[in-house]
């Protein structure tokens, strides 16, 4: 093998796994501020992708973006209010099903809205045939797209959950809700923020990705899954662990499809995640403590 | 002997009651089951749409032979499990004259031995060719084989010089059918697979393996899936600068595929029946009046361009529709007259059938496509 294939390898890694990263930060959004894992994270990818495409349509695609975020990051804090805000200390398992629950009813609901087809948004740069030349290998420059806006949303994210009182305000809610209330910080409309900014995030990831992975209105669960496994091995609250635990699971399948049938590629890719969860059950970069406590 | 007695007049009343049971002699009771939402919804949607447009034409009509179809349609999701179940209601609690679908080549092979089992006819609409070989009695199917469509890749192969090939296959039993009859019909036509994997139908991305197949120096790449993951394979051959032409198989003959890969999509080769070439057949051609009229039908009414799985619905009821208007809604008596029925002219092509072929068409129901700014057009 030589080293331009290496390299294309690599590059091929980092476009899968570019996809799972993006996915795997909206599960700590929610996560950091609520300790909710939210199972309907990967319907608002597909939200976010839908609406774009429909808007797409009758305006410029940068336009059709931003209100398909903002669309989503209200539908999110609609399904919140709906199902989730009166309930008093909801256990886990109960979130858990109620949260699938809405995924089942997202999805249904957009099959009824939109149909059962593919679509896409166009390529942000170049068309579906272009592609970045990086020393011999190649790769598609919604790759970098992808990066890029997951590097932003980090960014934004970090900021946010360090530096503003908004921020610090929902970590300490997921610390202890009734010690945050004693504060007297609003948890419930803090709750409420978390789903408009993880679903609006969820929103953009979608855009993001639909040139590449396409759109319809059942690919959310299938996403969520992979989204989900990276969020829990980079350490779920960490969202700079879930773009490096993405990024390495992608980089880790394309190293198994290069010497092993494609058809093992789930195998070695979850095979190596549950050793590192055995090791470090708190996820590659969590803390010690693995409590829910924003961004580390 | 009273038990005697009264066991016999039980048989009898069962032999009796049989036919009463099954047939209501007004109604032709048929059912169906296509994979409308799901993965596969590319194939059931038309399916479902022609077969329920073809109903309410013969209902608004007067029924076949004066008598009124009542159409129970299920949607199994493309999973073999609900394929199943809805076939053993179909059969046990509604007692259909026949089967019409599933829309996937898995889900057909599993009712292919509970439909003979129960004797009740079975008209599958997907492409493997284990549906129909070995033959089951009850069970027909209207789609070309795969093994066609691997003959007439591999002789535009031969045509174009073609000598070395990559082979990617969804994990799907039509993907699977389709690996097989290409890894068997390969040697026979001088060409040598380099490598052959199979992909997750759900596969989002697959640069991984692309970048695999373009190691290998293969003049050619062929996909096998009835996914969206078609239109993927598309882009990220592209992508990878890997510039080689791209064949797929006839799970490509719907023009969503061709929109969702846009430039990408340029140049795909495929085999496909005629409906897709529909308005560019010559005026003689037996099937062109029929293809013509039912895609001006299904635009006028559903806005979208027809398929060819929509065309399998059609051939499927049309042929049960011919059978009830010659003999009656016996079902012993239909399956036989479609064991024999010739030259009827369907959308897929002529149908011949025997008692040795249950599928009826020749290699000749295709025709290699190709897309050309966005539409389909014959491979010249």
């Amino acid at each position: 093998m030589g080293a331009d294939q290496i390299l294309q390898y690599l590059l091929s890694g980092i476009t899968t796994g570019s996809v799972y990263a993006i996915v795997g930060i909206g599960f700590n959004i929610i996560y950091s501020s609520t300790g909710i894992i939210n199972f309907a994270q990967g319907e608002f990818l597909m939200l976010g992708g839908m609406i774009s495409v429909s808007l797409s349509h009758s305006m410029p695609l940068a336009a059709a973006i931003a209100a398909a975020v903002i669309m989503t990051g209200l539908i999110g804090v609609l399904l919140q209010r709906l199902f989730i805000s009166w309930l008093k200390n909801p256990a886990v398992l109960r979130m858990i099903i109620i949260t699938i629950g809405l995924s089942i009813l997202v999805r249904e609901a957009s099959l009824h809205i939109w149909d059962e087809k593919v679509h896409a948004l166009p390529f942000w740069t170049g068309s579906e045939t272009s592609s970045l030349a990086v020393l011999g290998a190649r790769i598609s420059p919604q790759v970098l797209w992808v990066l890029g806006v997951s590097a932003l949303m980090v960014g934004a994210l970090t900021l946010f959950f360090r530096h503003t009182l908004t921020g610090k305000a929902m970590r300490a809610c997921a610390s202890n809700a009734t010690a945050a209330r004693l504060c007297g910080i609003r948890t419930s409309s803090l709750v409420t923020l978390s789903f408009f900014i993880a679903a609006a995030m969820g929103g953009l990831a979608g855009c993001v990705v639909s040139p590449l992975t396409q759109t319809q209105y059942d690919m959310g669960t299938s996403l969520a899954v992979k989204g989900f496994t990276c969020a829990v091995l980079g350490g779920l609250g960490n969202v700079t662990g879930a773009v490096a635990a993405g990024l390495l699971v992608g980089v880790l399948e394309a190293a198994s499809i290069s010497v092993l049938p494609l058809a093992y590629k789930d195998v070695v890719a979850l095979a190596i995640m549950l050793c590192i969860l055995f090791f470090r059950p708190e996820g590659l970069f969590g803390g010690r403590a693995a409590a829910p406590a924003g961004v580390r | 002997m009273t038990t005697k007695k009264s066991l016999a007049s039980l048989a009898l009343c069962a032999i009796l009651a049989a036919p009463l049971s099954a047939a209501d002699p007004g109604v032709v009771k048929i059912g169906a089951i296509f994979a409308v939402t799901g993965p596969n919804a590319n194939l059931g949607t038309p399916e479902a749409r022609t077969l329920q447009m073809r109903v309410d034409e013969a209902n608004r009509s007067g029924g076949i032979a004066g008598k009124k179809v009542e159409l129970i349609l299920k949607d199994s999701q493309g999973s073999t499990e609900k394929a199943v179940s809805f076939a053993k209601q179909l059969i046990e609690e509604d007692d259909v004259l026949a089967i019409i679908g599933p829309s996937t080549s898995g889900e057909s092979m599993k009712l292919k031995g509970l439909c003979n089992d129960a004797e009740t006819i079975l008209v599958s609409c997907a492409a493997a060719e284990t549906i129909v070989n070995p033959v089951a009695r009850w069970v027909f199917k209207v789609a070309p084989m795969d093994s066609f469509a691997a003959q007439m890749i591999f002789a535009t192969m031969q045509g174009m010089g073609i000598r070395r090939i990559g082979v990617l296959c969804s994990n799907s039993g039509f993907g699977q059918g389709g690996k097989a009859q290409l890894l068997k019909l390969a040697p026979g036509a001088g060409i040598t697979i380099a490598v052959a994997e199979d992909y997750d139908k759900d596969a989002t991305d697959l640069t991984g393996v692309l970048t695999k197949i373009k190691g290998q120096n293969v003049q050619a790449v062929v996909n096998w899936s009835t996914e969206p993951a078609q239109s993927i394979v598309l882009k990220n051959i592209r992508q990878l600068g890997f510039d080689v032409p791209v064949f797929q198989s006839h799970g490509f003959g719907n023009l969503a595929y061709a929109a969702a890969a846009g430039k990408a999509a340029e140049g795909t080769i495929f085999p496909c029946g005629r409906i897709l070439a529909a308005e560019v057949l010559p005026a003689g051609h037996p099937q062109k009046k029929l293809l013509v009229s039912y895609r001006n039908a299904y635009i006028a009414q559903f806005n979208e361009e027809p398929s060819t799985f929509g065309g399998h619905a059609w051939d499927a009821f049309g042929i049960i529709a011919e059978a009830v208007s010659k003999v009656g809604t016996d079902k012993n008596k239909v399956r036989d007259f479609i064991e024999t029925l010739s030259g009827f002219v369907g959308t897929a092509g002529i149908f011949n059938f025997s008692p040795a072929d249950h599928n009826g068409l020749t290699m000749d129901a295709f025709e290699m496509l190709t897309v050309k700014n966005g539409r389909f057009v014959p491979l010249r």
